[in-house]
Parts: C-alpha cells; structure tokens; sequence
C-alpha cells in the first residue's frame, strides 16, 4: 500500500494550520476528509511507501502495509523520526524484531546556511558563488584530443 | 448505496478557476536536487531590482527523486580527476557522451557535496587506521573540506546517512531564495514562447492542486528540472506494487514535454535505464556489489558475470565491454542473456559475502555491518526493507533476487536522454557544442530556445551526475539565467495566447467532464470521455508490447515501432478527451499527456538509430550490435510547434578528453 491512517488515531491535524499528510506527500496522495476530520490515502496504488507521512504524522496515525501484490502479511516497519536520528523497528512476518538507530542530521534543524549575504562578483567566470569567495581556480582538461 | 456517479476527490474542480498572473525575471520550475541548486545560487548573482520564482508540484521539503532520503552520494570527485570522470562516464555510456558537459559538472559538484555537509548532512567517515565511522561519529575526522576522508565505496561514490538529504538541501534552498519567491502544490503544465520574439521563452501555466486557481506567469528566462519519467511502460508489478516504481513515480516526463513542445531539441533520447535491482521491492544493489562485495548467481549458482562465455560477449563490445568496469547496460544484458537460456533467476549472493566478511571482524562490527546493510534500504527504498521483513530474509541467512526493472528515462542516473544543451563558453568546447543566443552570447546549459534553460533529469548526454551533480548543474544553470536576464533587461515578455485561452487550455478535462458526468450512472465509465486512469493503462500496455518493454526482454523491431506510432497518435487524439473531477485527477490528466509525448520521442528515437548502442536496455532486432561507422554520433530531435512536425536528425560527437 501503500500508507494507511488509523482511524482512531488520525484527529485531521486540528488546530494545525495544514494537515501534515497532505502537505508533505510528494505524490499528492493524502487528503483530508472535512466532515470527518480525518485523513485518507487518495490512490495508494500510486504510492512509492517514501513513507514521508508516515515521519511527519504528529499523532502517528500512519503506517504503511506492504503492497498487496508481493508483500506477504504480518511484518512492519515504522520510523521515529528526532531531531538528529531516526529509529527504526522493522518486525519480521516471523515475529523477530530488529531495531536501527541512523544519525539524519548534524545540524539544528532551520540553521542551513543559505550564504544570504554573498553576493558574486564576476558573472562572466564559470565559477559558482562560493566557488569564488574561497578562491578556487577552475580545473581545464589535462589534455584534449 | 447512492451511485456512483459524482467525483471522487476532495477537492472538486469547478469550470470557471481564479486566475492569478505573475511576472518575473527568472523562473525556476521543479523544486527536486536540481531546482534546489538554483534556489540556492540565484539571488547571490541578481540585482536588487531583479525577481525569481520558483515553482514546485509537491512541496519542496520531500519533492523529487530523493524524497525519501540517498544511502550515498554518487558524484564526489575528491582526488579524482575530472578527466576520469569524463572517461567512466563515457565508458558506462558505450562512447557518445557531451564530455564538456560532464567535465564541467566534475569542476562543481563537489562545492556542493561540501555545502550539503555544512548544512547538515551525515557524511561518513574514514579513520587514519582505515576503520568507517557513520556521519555523526565521523564529525571528529573534520568535514570533507578540509580535507577528511569519505568513505568510498566505488571510486566516485561516498556513503552518507541520508534519511533527511533532501530536507536539508531543501531547507538551504528556501532559506536562500526567501518563502515569497517559492510556490508549491502548483503543476506548470505547459510553457509559452514570446509573442514577438522568435524562439524566446516567455512564461508557463500551471494550476494549483490545492485550490481551482491557474497561474500565468510571465519571464525572461526559465529553468525547467521536473525530473525523468516513471510509469511510463507496464512495471512489473501491476497492483498497489505499481506505486513502487524504482524512479520516483511522480516523475511524468513534464521537463521533456513541455521544452519539447516549444521546440527545444532533445538528445539521445533513445537511450533509456532498466536498473538490476531487488525483485519486487527494488532496494539498491550498489552497495552489496562494492561495499559487501557480494556476486551475482545464476539459478545454477554459477558466477555467470566471470564465465569465459560472459567474457567472450563483452569482447563483442570492446572497448566498453572489456574496460575494468563493466557499462551499466551490459551488466544487465549478460543477466538476460543468463535467463533467457534457461539459467534464471539471477540471485545475489548476500551470505556468502556477509559470511566472508565476517571472517576478519568482530561480533560488534558484524553487527554494525548488519545495520549497514539495513540502512542502505531504510535511507532511500523503505519498501525493500518491509519486503525483507515479511519474507523472513535475513541477509547473511537468505539470498534476494535480482532483476532489471521496467524501462525509465532519465538523464542524471546511469541515462543520457534529456534535452540538447550549450555547453560553457570555454576555448577547449568545441564550436558545434556552445549554442549562440539571439546576442551572440553562450549561456551553459540553455537549450536551444533563447532564455530556456535545463538542469538534472533535464540535461541529455551526460549521465551519472546523480542528486549532488543535478545540485550543482542547478547551480550553474541559475548562474547563467541571471547574467540572460541581465544581458535581456529591456525585454518585455508576451504571450501570444490571451488569459482566457490559456485557463480553457489547461481545464479543458474540468469542461469535459461537467459537459458529460451526468450521462452515466457511473462517474468513471462513460462514452464521452476517459479518466486518466485509463489511459495510464493504454500507454503502458502499448509501450510493454511494442516499445520494448519486460514483456519481450526489452526487444522492439521496426514494425512494432511502426504499429506504436500509430497507437500513440491515437493516444495523442483521445488525450482532447480527458476528464477531471477533482484537482488531482487534474494533475493525473496532464501527467498522463506529458508522459505520452515523452514516449512518443523515445520511440522515434529508437526508431531512427538504426543500430543497438545499449544492448541490456533495449534491443532494435532489425539492427543488432553496434554500428559505429554509420552511428557513432548523437540522434537529436525537434518538435516543431507551428507544424506539429518532427525533425529527427544525426549530430556529430566531438571527443575531447583523450582515452
């Protein structure tokens, strides 16, 4: 599948100025259902399981069941997503669980320098902004035929 | 139960949408790697007075091909050389690459990969007794920069914990270009030539899939990077396993379609990528081939790719097929050769190298190698990794097949196909290789419609820039469409087409649909129109048959390239039929349009070169083997918009870096 939302667990992101599912989905895929508040998956045979709402859901209402058309039943995998790590516990069809913890980032999250303040100076060189700022000089092929 | 007769979708589509127009200077449309590198560089070149605009179907934090996260990082010349970069590049591509295209890339993609550590990415390292340490412990080492040491698993490729890679580029970018300059959940669907100017671009439109609002927007320049194309032939999994498509699914080929359409030339777009991947779940294999330094098993259990038999079809491709590293195609070819007489499947042999391997470490480093190999699936292909849970595969316990998928285009993986590009303005690029401007200018990487550029996927003949090289290229890219917007200030863009005739054009499948829904009791079946749904079905039934698709082994002949073009035609006239109820099933509609040309180029191009240049991607039956004295050059293709005529002709390679 495709994600799919726990009905008991899915309160539509109330309160929240946009639904996490919908807003995160690359593939258009969650909506959300107004009268019931609660969200679905519009086309889960156009899901990739990138399993982006299934990390953002802030209730953990999705998950994902393997797609019905070579993923025997019975086993998951779910991620926690943190700040600076993601745990996984991936439970096998024959109940053996495994559990990984991967680093995701290094930095605090919205501290990316974005280099505002650099401004280039020769729009007619190859180099690109930063390029230039450190000095770098521009490689020419060793030798040509 | 009430009938089925009304739309589905949440958010209903109505006839008559808002309209909100724009102008700009420069417009970046896509929001993946490649748009991402724009983001980033572009305000660094512009002028106070100058505008941008970006423009992404998704939201820009998980959009494109590394949405769900990379296990490594493809592009990383460290102590290479670009000239090697050139040569393993165009060995991987049987000889015809734009070598001055991929030297370039190979002087800026580790700018960069250094950026993406600064921003944050996990990026692993080696210690001075040769030991790997992931991205959080190898901070200690110091960062790539000033000098430590990734941990190489092939010769170009570093290993990093990339669960949030896209994230992070994308935080730089929207930082970089500020929240006012970006809209996302709005589909450019179609871009517009000036009204006055020959051959200039002069703006898109698109929709919103969050609300029935079109956008008009005018510029002076453009940069398109919407990726390559998925689900364009029949997967082999045709239920839900079809949304798991080895290449991001939402990738509709709209970066070939929409420049093609305003008659920006393509290239090599006959060159397509079936990568060997895990059966089903289509995990990578990468790193069990060079850092577990796994081997593939043919159902004999043999070695198939060391026998003398492999050794002697390689020769038959000398000197790509006996170089040191095997061509991407190739590879998959001597596995097809394996299954078509009878010795399939073809299974990676994990135990045997987790076992070997496990020869010389302890039980805490096997166990780290474990969570290794779980992580390679985990960072970029979780599906795989549930695949693996619910078979009960444990790797150093039981073998995985593998198997080539079904066919994707794509021009920044292990595919050339894309569009025809300038290469930069530098002495030692051949003449035939710069594209002159209507100023007499050369603009790196604009097509050859005047102020329209590409980047990524978008970029033909120069694979293997994968999602640090599209960064970079993005880069580039804005770099110049800053000084075309500098050097056109007094150009004032018009579009040919008034308001009114663009938002009837762009929901015509609205109109369609509430003219005829109440027809029939069933929203979905009815005489007069078809759902998108339908058609994705048509297309890749007619490209699984007749295009070389897994159906026939990837083998097409000229006579089943002649009955699809006559299929595609037809396609082509039905598409005047689609119908939307909704805004998604709007999306779908345009998706399924864009795909279809996109198809339609390949196959010509597969029709034109008469010769088989990638035997393990496609196969011309009529015309086995290589002909290089007839085609050792590129096919290119344009797509006359005033005609409606295609133009499919030979242009020359030129190479440039010795052997």
């Amino acid at each position: 599948m495709p994600s799919f939302v726990i009905d008991e667990k899915c309160d539509g992101c109330k309160g929240g100025d946009k639904t996490a599912c919908m807003y995160i989905c690359p593939n258009d895929l969650m909506v959300l259902e107004p009268n019931e508040m609660k969200a679905y998956n519009q086309e889960p045979d156009q899901c990739w399981e990138c399993f982006s709402c299934v990390k953002i859901c802030p209730t953990q209402a999705i998950e994902v069941r393997g797609y019905a058309d070579f993923v025997p039943l019975g086993s998951s995998i779910m991620p926690m997503l943190g700040t600076e790590d993601v745990m996984w516990t991936c439970k096998f069809r024959n109940g053996t669980i495994k559990r990984f913890k991967f680093p995701i980032r290094t930095t605090p999250e919205g501290s990316a320098n974005a280099y505002a303040d650099l401004k280039g100076n020769d729009l007619e060189s190859g180099l690109l902004s930063t390029q230039e700022a450190d000095g770098y000089t521009l490689p020419t092929p060793q030798a040509t035929v | 139960m009430a009938l089925p007769n009304k739309p589905l979708g949440e958010l209903k589509a109505v006839r008559d949408p808002e309209v909100e127009e724009r102008e700009v200077d420069i417009l970046i449309v896509g929001g993946g790697m490649a748009a991402c590198g724009s983001a980033f560089e572009a305000k660094k070149w512009m002028d106070e007075g100058q505008s941008v605009l970006l423009v992404d179907k998704a939201a820009m934090e998980r959009s494109g091909a590394v949405a769900q996260g990379l296990s490594a990082i493809n592009t990383y010349i460290g102590g290479n050389s670009p000239d090697d970069y050139v040569r393993m590049v165009r060995n991987d591509l049987m000889g015809i690459v734009r070598e001055d295209l991929i030297f370039d890339l190979g002087c800026h993609v580790d700018d960069s990969v250094h950026l993406f550590e600064e921003w944050g990415l996990p990026i692993w390292k080696k210690t001075e007794d040769g030991k790997n340490l992931d991205g959080k412990k190898g901070q200690k080492m110091g960062t790539l920069k000033s000098g430590a040491q990734p941990v190489r698993t092939g010769k170009w490729q570093i290993m990093i914990n990339g669960e949030s890679y896209k994230r992070v580029v994308a935080e730089a970018a929207k930082l970089a270009l500020g929240e006012d300059n970006i809209l996302e959940r709005v589909f450019i669907v179609e871009l517009l030539l000036d009204a006055n100017k020959e051959n200039q671009i002069a703006g898109a439109v698109g929709f919103s899939v969050r609300e029935n609002k079109v956008f008009i927007i005018k510029c002076k320049t453009m940069m398109v990077a919407c990726g390559g194309a998925v689900n364009i032939y029949q997967p082999r999994s045709v239920g839900e396993g079809k949304g798991r498509a080895w290449y991001p699914v939402w990738n509709s080929g709209s970066t070939y379609t929409m420049l093609m359409r305003v008659g920006a030339e393509l290239s090599m777009m006959e060159n397509r990528f079936t990568p060997a991947r895990f059966k089903d779940g289509y995990g990578p294999v990468g790193a069990w081939f060079l850092l577990f330094k796994a081997k593939t098993l043919n159902g004999l259990g043999e070695n198939f790719a060391a026998s003398d038999a492999a050794k002697a079809e390689l020769e038959k491709y000398a000197p790509y097929g006996t170089a040191a590293i095997t061509p991407t195609c190739l590879r998959n070819h001597l596995m097809l050769f394996e299954m078509k007489e009878g010795r399939g499947p073809i299974i990676m042999d994990t135990v045997t190298a987790l076992a070997d391997l496990g020869k010389t470490m302890d039980k805490k480093e096997l166990k780290h190698l474990e969570a290794e190999a779980w992580e390679d699936f985990l960072d970029m292909t979780c599906g795989q990794a549930n695949l693996w849970c619910a078979t009960d595969t444990e790797p150093e316990k039981k073998n995985s097949e593998v198997m080539p998928t079904e066919p994707y285009l794509l021009g920044s993986h292990s595919g050339c196909c894309g569009l025809w590009v300038s290469g930069p303005d530098y002495d030692w690029v051949p003449d035939s290789y710069k594209i002159k401007a209507d100023n007499g200018k050369v603009y790196n990487r604009m097509t050859t419609v005047n102020g329209l550029f590409t980047s990524g996927d978008g970029v033909g003949c120069s694979g293997h820039k994968f999602s640090s090289g599209s960064h970079a290229e993005g880069r580039i890219a804005a770099k110049q469409m800053v000084r075309y917007a500098k050097d056109h200030a007094d150009f004032a863009p018009a579009l040919a087409q008034s308001s009114q005739e663009l938002v009837d054009m762009v929901y015509k499948p609205v109109r369609t649909f509430l003219d005829n829904q109440g027809f029939s009791t069933h929203v979905d079946f009815n005489p007069n129109y078809l759902k998108p749904n339908g058609m994705m079905y048509r297309l890749m039934k007619a490209t699984h048959e007749y295009g070389g698709g897994t159906a026939t082994y990837y083998l097409t002949t000229s006579k089943n390239l002649e009955i699809i073009m006559d299929l595609l035609a037809t396609m082509r006239e039905d598409c005047d039929k689609l119908a939307a109820g909704d805004l998604h099933e709007l999306m779908r509609c345009w998706e399924i349009e864009h795909r279809i040309w996109t198809v339609e180029s390949h196959l010509r191009h597969i029709q034109f070169r008469k010769e088989t240049r990638y035997p393990g991607f496609y196969y011309q039956a009529d015309y086995p083997g290589q002909d290089d004295e007839n085609w050792f050059c590129f096919v290119n293709s344009k797509y006359d918009p005033k005609s409606g005529e295609w133009d499919v002709f030979k242009k020359d390679y030129v190479q440039i870096i010795p052997q």
